[in-house]
């Protein structure tokens, strides 16, 4: 089965699934959970990947993980492809599927299965949402890091299979840092158990690394077992405002040579500083090249230690104003500027285009100026904000879908620019995944070789092809 | 419709979690994302105006968290309202809805007259009798379930009462124009004379002319636009002729229709009325201090419930908490979600009684498990609301409008 049609308008008005096959898929869900009216496929072409449209021939709604097995196993006979979806929010067409396949939507299977305090781990189901398991093993005391931008609605399913990260990535890694158990469906309905709580475990391949950042193409997970640490006891937030963009830059590298690794260590360029004063009014000086937003955790003696060191170190880097937060309320208020740094870009313009360069933290600097330079070359609007501390970028192209001499300009810039992340020894997709969207960049970055073997690997679990076809490569 | 508000979403989908509907369902078009989606297609000529699409659309509550959700600044609750507004323009009216948006609405005389057969049903012991007996279930459901949110009627509307020019007392504040909403005034009438009283014990001189109408929220819920427009010169002539400092109501509903009228109508009165146009409790947060002196302790544990129409059409939601916080004694506990819809939204209840029951359920158990007695609101269609549901389910925990409570405080 090739790729499929994905862009706007391919494909026709009506579902053009055999009636009778949607009627065996019916049999396994049950009817109020299966969609095949063309207004329901129509809203599940899209997910929240700009330009990428295309319609599925069905959408699922499973209760258990029965009916997945039993959805796979009926999909894999009639040679049915099969696309997994959470709640629809993923940055790179992972969740869209061609007319002739099915999306099965995880939401539905949404139970916390187990909080194991001893173990320190949770098992979950797929559908469960990213921010209800940080919010009940913070009730223990407990915490799961973690926490990409979609955290309130996106599923644990969709984090592991795109191998989500987050604000907190730097200090404590990413989804692929916290996944040790896995149950998972194969393509032709047979159950694959990977892993389990057990923190050392050498039995064959480690196959749990493979099945995260799948991307919906090799199995569908069914359980989900992550980590747990102990909740940091408490933290400290603060906000350094630099006229240079390079002294930022090099204060977040000294920060880090001075082995303080901050929670979050986030910054926004001279676009997004603009864009965000106009909308919030927050008061950020408009002669600045970046702001950064820094946060210490852990015990109260080091998180002190730290802000300290951190203070010290924005300062010798030519900071020209710095805060430390007070209290809880004034930690929000200091955050602002960046929680609204998307909000602030995504108004301006109708189409919002957020990508993911990454770059090794050293290379921060170049990595700016490169976008800088592209967005001037091409004449278009590019806001960056993002994860200094872990060289995760956010270039926010803003543009308008309409204008398609903008639109094609727009994507000429971030050719330049995810050419520049791979010369730099940085990847194309920090956290969003290749999908559909990055497809023809993955070839650059890994090579033929790399191509190779992740065909090979794609062939021995799914030798017909069917899961969530056309993504990746 | 302009294109554009809909090209703005960027589906990131971070209104799913937030939106009523969404919640119990999971659906894509039951989510404003979707519903964003679903118009946009019909202008881009990919979908026509289907049945099945209407329904769709027609299952949204227009609570507007969404709106509150969105990074970009789509209200798809808005959006829906304006396209129904759009898709009924030039259709003649219902009877049923001539009725009411046009013969009775428009005429708070008339509408006052319908309520008395109602009120008679009631001091008759018709409605005990109708209830016990189950005689409703002959009927249409929307009337059964009209029938089971009406609680019991006040003696007199109040703005049949109501001395129109109430002097303040004390210190001289200004003038406020008080816009009394129709349910207030007919089935409220306690929590409304309560926002008079604290407003003329703060100070202010209260003026409610007789003469104003409806808000025409109710217009613009069935599409009625030109009903709305209507209404709203009518009550921008009569405000505008008065000296006022504000325009206050204690309905969310009216506040936030009043608040856009200079949206709607476009002229320098229209817009000047609406900027006058406060909640009650935006007025009275202005003088905590003063009021914490007028108010004794009522030993309570109070929960607030956040109206869509304050919290989310008009961003008020530190006011009301900071205002019952005052009352000494009292403990305010905060409930999950609090800015949740309740499942009224304007007449959804009755249209849609099995989304609405859902909707309900998940904020009565939100309440259940905040072991509050009291729950505090600030408009009439979520009282309505949470007094049936809390009388079916948790009879132990009372209702009451803000100023209710705060004049009860005041009272003590």
């Amino acid at each position: 089965m090739g790729a499929p049609g994905l862009f706007r308008g391919i494909g026709g008005i009506r579902g053009t699934m055999n009636p009778l096959f949607i009627k065996e898929l019916e049999a396994i869900v049950g009817r109020p959970h299966t969609l095949s009216d063309r207004e329901s496929l129509a809203v599940y072409g899209y997910d929240a990947t700009p330009e990428l449209e295309s319609r599925p021939g069905a959408v699922l709604l499973p209760g258990t993980a029965g009916e997945i097995i039993r959805i796979m196993e009926l999909c894999h006979g009639a040679g049915v492809s099969v696309t997994p979806r959470g709640s629809g929010t993923n940055l790179s067409g992972g969740a869209i599927s061609g007319s002739e396949g099915v999306v099965v939507q995880t939401s539905r299977l949404n139970r916390i299965i187990e909080i194991d305090e001893e173990n320190l781990t949770a098992t979950v189901e797929p559908g469960v949402i990213t921010s209800t398991l940080h919010t009940a093993v913070e009730e223990r005391g407990l915490f799961y890091p973690p926490d990409p931008g979609s955290m309130n609605i996106s599923t644990m399913g969709g984090n592991v299979a795109e191998n989500s990260g987050g604000l907190r990535g730097l200090k404590y890694g990413v989804t692929a840092d916290y996944v040790m158990g896995l149950d998972t469906v194969l393509a032709d309905g047979s159950l694959l158990h990977t892993g389990g709580k057990v923190v050392k475990d050498v039995a064959g391949y480690c196959l749990n690394p493979l099945l995260v950042s799948s991307e919906g193409t090799l199995g569908f997970f069914t359980a989900i077992t992550v980590k747990l640490i102990p909740k940091p006891q408490t933290k400290t937030t603060m906000l350094a405002h630099f006229p240079k963009m390079r002294q930022a830059a090099l204060a977040v590298s000294a920060v880090i040579a001075a082995k303080i690794i901050p929670a979050t260590l986030e910054f926004l360029d001279k676009v997004t500083i603009k864009c965000v004063e106009d909308y919030a009014h927050v008061g950020l000086p408009l002669d600045v090249e970046a702001v950064l937003l820094i946060e210490v955790d852990g015990h109260p003696v080091v998180v002190e230690e730290e802000a300290a060191g951190v203070e010290i170190i924005c300062k010798q880097h030519g900071c020209s104003f710095f805060q430390t937060a007070r209290d809880a309320g004034e930690s929000l208020r200091l955050a602002t500027a960046r929680r609204t740094a998307l909000s602030a870009l995504a108004r301006l313009r109708p189409t919002t285009i957020l990508e993911d360069a990454t770059v090794p933290r050293s290379r921060l600097a170049d990595m700016l100026k490169v976008i800088q330079d592209a967005a001037q070359k091409y004449r278009v609007t590019i806001g960056t904000f993002g994860h200094a501390g872990d060289g995760n970028l956010h270039p926010t192209c803003l543009t308008d879908e309409r204008d398609k001499d903008e639109i094609a300009r727009a994507h000429m810039a971030f050719d330049e620019i995810f050419d520049a992340a791979i010369a730099m020894g940085g990847t194309i997709t920090g956290e969003h995944g290749v999908g559909l969207a990055k497809k023809k960049y993955l070839p650059r970055l890994v090579g033929e070789s790399g191509i190779r073997v992740m065909r090979g690997i794609k062939q021995a679990f799914d030798p017909k092809g069917i899961l969530n076809p056309g993504k990746i490569f | 419709m302009d294109y554009v508000k809909l090209i703005n979403c960027m589906r990131c989908g971070m209104c799913l979690p937030t939106c009523p509907t969404y919640r119990e369902t999971f659906l894509e078009t039951a989510s404003p994302r979707g519903r964003v989606a679903l118009m946009r297609k019909i202008q881009e000529g990919e979908l026509d105006q289907s049945e099945q699409l209407l329904e769709y659309l027609s299952l949204c509550l227009d609570c507007q968290a969404c709106a509150t959700a969105c990074p970009c600044g789509v209200n798809a609750g808005e959006l829906v309202a304006e396209f129904t507004c759009e898709r009924k323009a030039g259709n003649r009216l219902g009877m049923m809805e001539d009725l009411v948006l046009r013969k009775l609405l428009p005429h708070p005389d008339r509408l006052e007259t319908a309520m008395v057969p109602m009120r008679l049903y009631q001091r008759l012991g018709l409605q005990k009798l109708v209830r016990t007996l189950g005689v409703l279930k002959m009927f249409p459901k929307p009337l059964g379930r009209m029938e089971g949110l009406l609680p019991d009627l006040p003696d007199q509307p109040l703005r049949r009462v109501i001395q129109e020019d109430m002097p303040g007392r004390g210190e001289a504040r200004g003038t406020i124009g008080f816009f009394l909403g129709c349910v207030m005034s007919l089935i409220f009438s306690e929590a409304s004379r309560a926002s008079m009283d604290l407003l003329t014990a703060l100070g202010y001189r209260v003026v409610t002319p007789k003469n104003q109408v409806c808000c025409g929220a109710p217009h613009m819920l069935s599409g009625d636009k030109a009903g709305l427009k209507e209404a709203a010169r009518k009550n921008v002539d009569i405000f505008g002729g008065l000296d006022l400092d504000f325009i206050v109501t204690d309905c969310g509903g009216c506040g936030a229709e009043l608040k856009k009228y200079g949206l709607h109508l476009g002229d320098d009165s229209s817009i000047a009325f609406s900027s006058k146009v406060r909640d009650i409790s935006q007025v009275l947060a202005l003088h905590k201090d003063e009021l914490k002196a007028l108010l004794k302790p009522v030993s309570l544990k109070a929960t607030f419930h956040d109206s869509c129409h304050i919290a989310h059409s008009q961003g008020i939601r530190r006011e009301p908490r900071d205002l019952v916080r005052l009352i000494p004694g009292l403990e305010f506990v905060e409930m999950e979600n609090a800015d949740a819809c309740c499942g009224s939204a304007g007449t959804y209840n009755i249209g849609k009684p099995e989304m609405a029951d859902l909707i309900l359920n998940r904020k009565l158990e939100a309440i259940r498990a905040t072991g509050a007695d009291v729950v505090v609101t600030g408009n009439p269609g979520c009282l309505l609301q949470l007094k049936k549901g809390l009388a079916d389910h948790l009879p132990r925990v009372k209702t009451l409008h803000l100023t209710e409570l705060l004049a009860r405080s005041m009272d003590a």
